[in-house]
């Protein structure tokens, strides 16, 4: 596929300025001061507060439904149920499969089942409290290989997707084989802002909703369905968001919100507890994978076979999206030359699973890392010597029968990675608050192991198999105070905390040579931006901000022609100046701005990819991107309790536009592939959440985070604005894998489930001990 | 923030928030929720006068939704965040696990007391040069946690600090930008008193 | 008035009598989280935090006197040194944040399995002492603490201090958590030695439903000592981990599993013993 064309400027210089500085957040310093507005934070005066009723069962029928004792109750304006709703009764990712208001049957442990608008917090707890539901329990289905066979416990079916690859000859034999059988549990994104938005019934009959989301206007499309309206009559702004990873994807309190306006012609501001957030946005897909790996007795990889199920809960949500991905990528970054995969996607009356930084390719490469790991053991070969034997390079084919056309620098993250320097070896008078127990000062330093592992993941970047995700952006240049000229970049770009709103500063800036930049609050007045996922925002917002710009120019330089009686094309325009080519005349951007402001609006499209066939072939991606972690453990076997001391890693970044926000955002990844890989994990029993709560949903405190070193591979990528990568999923894809392998070699076992538990390492070494 | 409908919301920036009606009264008959209370509370040097607030608000409620302070935020309520961490009576507690009706009498630093006149500390500063700031949601809660540490250990090391700060979560950064920070802020003081 | 701030015991006992049904509040990390979740409503509240006579702690001959509250910090910071094993579990609850706020007293009026001080108070023969307005009795641990979240408090009783022996030799207090920091121990234990009284104290938490004695185990060990170490032998110490953890009774819980909590005790038991020996 050819690399579409690119802006002039791009191949004309050499390095923009102001691009590949580590910039400063423009909203930084308000954010430190508690002054950036959150979603949560919003208020308005005359404003009511919305709370959802969520069913207590994963799998029940509503027998009967009394919202009249909450209506009773002063200071309650509004109840709504699914009998209330006068638009689309259903909403949705892919499929419009989730109800609004659980539509006489709850699906799954917290599904909405009804909505109040009250006075006060409190009084709207007193009511959700007292609306009578006469629920009908029901034996949930929650294997999901049973669910498979079972009966459907939704019309549409319990098989969200079967993605089947077969490449070359998915039977072939190698002489060497191994296999084995992985489970990955249920993360969540467990973002800190909670779920939250105003909404504020209009004039026009519409609504304006101020929400933390990643999509504005897939969210708007929905709502407006929902409501019946034109889309026009649905605006949204997106409030300050706090962190996403996917959880925002999927529609929390939106609908419900704008529903409560409308109802009650009042604001309605809806607040999730943390308790309340995690029943109300999806987790990352758990799932049972089976491999197997067949290789040469050199160690070349001849076949890989698989066959996973993802449990996607009891909505759809992006698990077509999510299997697709999983299975395009199941053998990790190494090229061979047959594949036999099979991918399930399957409905349980579990909590719906979706979209989680990642996004299938987690689950694969947490299973086939071990696999190779197994495979170096058997071929008595060093890990990283087998993966570097293997590893995928420019113009290799995947196993969906895609050539790689864009970068691939798999062996130089591999080699890279593996040289980064190792933390120092354990002293004997390292503190105990430093050794696995942390602060229950369980460990002295002879009873902890060390251990290192090593792990290789890739996925795509931007959206896959046909979907045109585009990206908008208006960039409009004027005069500003003073007669200093200042653009002004309005995009939908969910700004979740990446950095991107920074990105846009620095691009207009270096195709405008304008010190001044503001980015405007992300609204739907101008057109999608698309997702804030898929490590997609850089490359797309960033191409669409950089394309409206180079319209911009284009006028400027038309404008300073005009004034010099020169053609266009005997123009540039360079740090602030609109020169001629051989520097003998110029025009100032004050100049050239006289006559009025210059706006353009431009989508920027990648290149366009293709669904996968029934064999699973298809040039479904667009780029790809690549890293290699190292993990160094020190394990206390007994207790089996982990401390993870440093992850390395080498990453494919294309380009780094900002340094320190590359850093920050591979420091975080890391940190959540640390979680899954031992201590973050939603415990679902027959269908039931365990654990809605941080007291036992364990994400890593800074006593937990291990010194991370990181180095990048900067091989511009063709046809991604300024040849940069999106950073935000490869840290978190293989260093899951990488932690593990490092416990499995401190501990000799062979931890086949993440995340790892105290139990797994400690009873196993019990019995090897014989002290039982 | 863009847009008409935004003129008539709140600005966080202004801490003087006049018209924030009881919306605990009912118009007729008895209240709703009982157990009401008035009292006054001290924040950032200030008095502020809390009206018939339910007795159960939490002081992290308080501050945000009647006192117009809502730079200390509300990711779990329950204490196992520190997002709402402030400074009570010189003491660094989780302000979501504080009845307000009971800080009658206590002195209350939020992060907005840092720095009234709108400068920002060596502590903020140093947050926004590291890139210790992504979403930002746990960073008012780290600052006054960075702050107190500071005050109270200016010659903490990493261990020290990763352990005072334990109870501060953040999902965006994996808190490397953030010892950075900390250790930005020590050497500059380091500098300035020699 | 809904909330009383009571400087005294005798304004706390008035406002209880004056409040029926008032709720008792000390640092609120338990009651103010149960109230932000809907699971408390009060009608009233009597905030503890400022009685004069609940503060500090004081020696008294051979015990330590501890008010009810004293914060964990204090404790953490002050009693290192007097008490080791209480200042050392002190350090492990919650966050910083819930260490400053949070107190003795409510660790013990809360009594949840997995409160920290609760066995090493169990392991010192600690005493409750209980004050009201019709006056104050005393109460050991094991009659204190009755069950899961249940004590012996009567309605507008107030926790006043806990009265702990002054011992003299090494103490630990090590608890496993699936985490590095701010975590509801699995599984912990208290080990205090008495050199004097020549006895080992083993205090469990988090595995039965009050903190738990391994009695079998402190009786065997205190035979097995040379107390001029004190030393004991290997096979000796590895034996008490078995009879201290056969001295839980453990549950499977969404945290843990019983088979390894019971494997967790074995093993801090065993190495809080080892550390204790010289």
């Amino acid at each position: 596929m050819p690399a579409p064309s690119l802006p002039s400027t791009f191949t004309r210089k050499r390095r923009a300025p102001g691009l590949g500085e580590s910039v400063l957040r423009p909203d930084a310093p308000a954010k430190t001061k508690g002054q950036f507005a959150f979603s949560s934070d919003l208020w308005m005066d005359g404003m009511v507060w919305g709370a959802t009723l969520r069913s207590p069962y994963p799998y029940a029928r509503i027998r009967s439904l009394d919202t009249a004792p909450a209506l009773a109750i002063s200071g309650v304006h509004a109840v709504i149920t699914n009998d209330d709703l006068w638009g689309s009764r259903t909403y949705g990712l892919e499929h419009h499969d989730q109800p609004v208001f659980a539509d006489q049957v709850v699906r799954f442990h917290g599904e909405p089942v009804a909505a109040v608008a009250a006075d006060h917090p409190e009084i709207a707890r007193r009511a959700i409290a007292a609306i009578a539901v006469d629920f009908e329990v029901l034996d949930p289905v929650v294997d999901p290989e049973a669910a498979m066979t079972a009966a459907p416990i939704h019309p549409a079916g319990n098989l969200f997707r079967h993605l089947r690859v077969r490449f070359g000859d998915p039977e072939f034999q190698g002489e060497v084989v191994v296999e084995g059988d992985y489970e990955v549990g249920m993360q969540d994104q467990a973002f800190l802002g909670p779920e939250s938005g105003l909404a504020v019934p209009s004039e026009d009959g519409g609504v304006e909703l101020y929400v933390a989301t990643q999509w504005l206007h897939v969210d708007r499309d929905q709502i407006a369905a929902c409501l019946n309206l034109p889309r026009e009559k649905v605006r949204l702004t997106l409030a300050g968001t706090g962190g996403a990873f996917g959880g925002r994807e999927d529609l929390s309190v939106q609908i419900h919100a704008c529903l409560l306006a409308l109802v009650t012609r009042k604001p309605v501001k809806m607040v999730y507890s943390r308790e309340e957030s995690f029943f109300g946005h999806v987790h990352r897909h758990p799932a049972r994978l089976w491999y197997r790996h067949h290789a040469t007795r050199e160690g070349k990889l001849v076949n890989v076979e698989c066959r996973m199920v993802f449990d996607g809960g009891a909505y759809t949500s992006s698990s077509t999206a999510v299997i697709s991905n999983a299975s395009a990528f199941a053998p990790g970054p190494y090229f061979v030359h047959n594949a036999k995969v099979d991918g399930y996607a399957v409905r349980t009356n579990n909590p719906p699973c979706g979209a989680m930084r990642g996004f299938g390719a987690v689950q694969t490469s947490f299973a086939a890392e071990a696999q190779m790991d197994r495979l170096a053991a058997a071929l008595g070969m060093d890990p990283v010597e087998l993966r570097l034997r293997n590893a995928l390079k420019q113009h290799d084919k995947l196993i969906t029968g895609q050539v790689i056309i864009g970068t691939a620098p798999v062996a130089e993250c591999i080699l890279a990675c593996r040289d980064l320097p190792m933390p120092e070896p354990p002293m004997a008078d390292v503190p105990v608050m430093a050794l696995p127990g942390g602060a229950g000062l369980t460990a002295l330093h002879g009873d902890v192991r060390r251990g290192v592992g090593f792990a290789v993941g890739f996925k795509n970047l931007a959206f896959s198999e046909g979907f045109d995700d585009y990206a908008t952006a208006r960039v409009r240049l004027e005069l500003g105070p003073g007669d200093e000229p200042v653009a002004t970049v309005h995009t939908a770009t969910a700004e979740v905390g990446q950095g991107f709103v920074t990105i846009a500063q620095q691009i207009a800036r270096a195709e405008l040579g304008v010190h001044e930049v503001v980015v405007q609050q992300a609204d739907t007045r101008v057109g999608s931006a698309g997702s804030t996922s898929a490590s997609r925002q850089t490359m797309m917002s960033g191409g669409a901000v950089q394309m409206a710009c180079s319209a911009v120019r284009e006028v400027l330089l038309e404008r300073a022609a005009l004034d010099l009686h020169l053609a266009p094309a005997d123009m540039v325009l360079e740090e602030g100046e609109l020169v001629t080519k051989d520097g003998e005349a110029s025009v100032s951007l004050a100049d050239a701005l006289k006559a009025g402001p210059i706006e353009a609006t431009r989508e920027f499209h990648h290149a366009p990819t293709e669904p996968l066939d029934d064999n699973g072939q298809g040039n479904a991606h667009w780029s790809l991107a690549f890293a290699a972690h190292r993990a160094v453990v020190d394990v206390d076997p007994e207790l089996g309790l982990v401390r993870v001391v440093q992850v390395a890693t080498a990453q494919d970044i294309g380009k780094a536009l900002n340094p320190l926000a590359v850093t920050g955002q591979i420091e975080g990844g890391i940190a959540q592939g640390v979680g899954l890989a031992v201590m973050e994990e939603i415990i679902v029993d027959q269908g039931k959440v365990k654990n809605p709560s941080f007291t036992d949903y364990l994400l890593p405190t800074a006593l937990d985070m291990p010194a991370v070193a990181q180095t990048w591979i900067e091989q511009p990528e063709r046809g991604a604005p300024y040849g940069a990568k999106g950073v935000g999923e490869p840290p978190t894809i293989s260093s899951t894998g990488a932690v593990v392998a490092a416990i499995r070699q401190a501990t000799g076992l062979p931890l086949t489930r993440v995340p790892v538990r105290p139990d797994d390492i400690a009873l196993a070494q019990q019995a090897a001990t014989g002290q039982a | 923030m863009s847009g008409d409908a935004s003129d008539a919301l709140h600005d966080p920036a202004t801490t003087d928030i006049r018209g924030r009606r009881d919306q605990l009264r009912a118009e007729e008959g008895p209240p709703v929720v009982e157990a009401l209370e008035t009292y006054r509370l001290t924040v950032n040097g200030r008095e502020r006068e809390v009206e018939g607030a339910w007795i159960g608000e939490s002081l992290l409620y308080v501050l945000r939704e009647r006192l117009g302070l809502p730079g200390s935020k509300n990711a779990c309520e329950q204490g196992e965040c520190g997002s709402c961490s402030l400074m009570l009576d010189g003491v660094l507690v989780a302000s979501c696990c504080v009845l307000a009706a009971d800080a009658v009498g206590g002195d209350v630093r939020t992060v907005e007391g840092l720095s009234p006149e709108g400068e920002l500390t060596d502590v903020q500063r140093a947050f926004v040069e590291q890139g210790a700031v992504q979403c930002g949601f746990c960073i008012p809660g780290m600052i006054v946690a960075m702050h107190d540490l500071l005050d109270r250990q200016p010659d903490a090391d990493e261990l020290a600090l990763r352990e005072a700060i334990s109870g501060n979560l953040c999902r965006c950064t994996g808190y490397g930008r953030i010892f950075a920070a900390f250790h930005a802020v020590k050497e500059e003081r380091a500098r300035a008193s020699t | 008035m809904k909330i009383a701030h009571p400087r005294t015991l005798d304004e706390a006992f008035e406002a209880l009598q004056r409040m029926p049904g008032a709720q008792l509040l000390a640092g609120g990390t338990d009651f103010v989280v149960e109230v932000n979740f809907g699971h408390r409503r009060p009608p009233a509240v009597v905030g503890l935090r400022r009685v004069a006579e609940l503060q500090g702690w004081r020696r008294d001959d051979g015990e330590l006197v501890l008010g009810a509250a004293l914060t964990f910090t204090e404790i953490e910071t002050q009693l290192a040194g007097e008490l080791p094993a209480l200042a050392a579990a002190a350090r492990t609850v919650g966050s910083p944040q819930m260490r400053n706020a949070g107190t003795l007293g409510g660790n013990l009026g809360t009594a949840s399995p997995a409160g920290d001080s609760l066995p090493v108070l169990a392991a010192m023969d600690a005493r409750v002492v209980l004050a009201s307005q019709a006056g104050e009795r005393t109460l050991p641990m094991t009659e204190f603490v009755t069950g899961v979240k249940k004590t012996a408090i009567q309605p507008r009783e107030v926790i006043r201090e806990v009265r702990v022996p002054r011992l003299r030799g090494p103490q630990q207090f090590l608890k496993v958590g699936t985490r590095n920091a701010m975590v509801i121990s699995i599984a912990c234990a208290a080990l205090v030695v008495d050199l004097d009284g020549r006895s080992v104290r083993c205090g469990l938490g988090s595995v039965a439903p009050t903190p738990v004695r391994a009695a079998e185990a402190e009786a065997f060990i205190a035979g097995e000592i040379d107390w001029d170490g004190p030393h004991a032998a290997a096979g000796a110490v590895a034996r008490f981990g078995e009879l201290a953890a056969a001295a839980a009774s453990p549950i499977t819980d969404h945290r843990s599993t019983a088979e390894y909590r019971r494997r967790a005790v074995q093993v801090i038991c065993t190495r809080a013993l080892t550390r204790s020996l010289a």
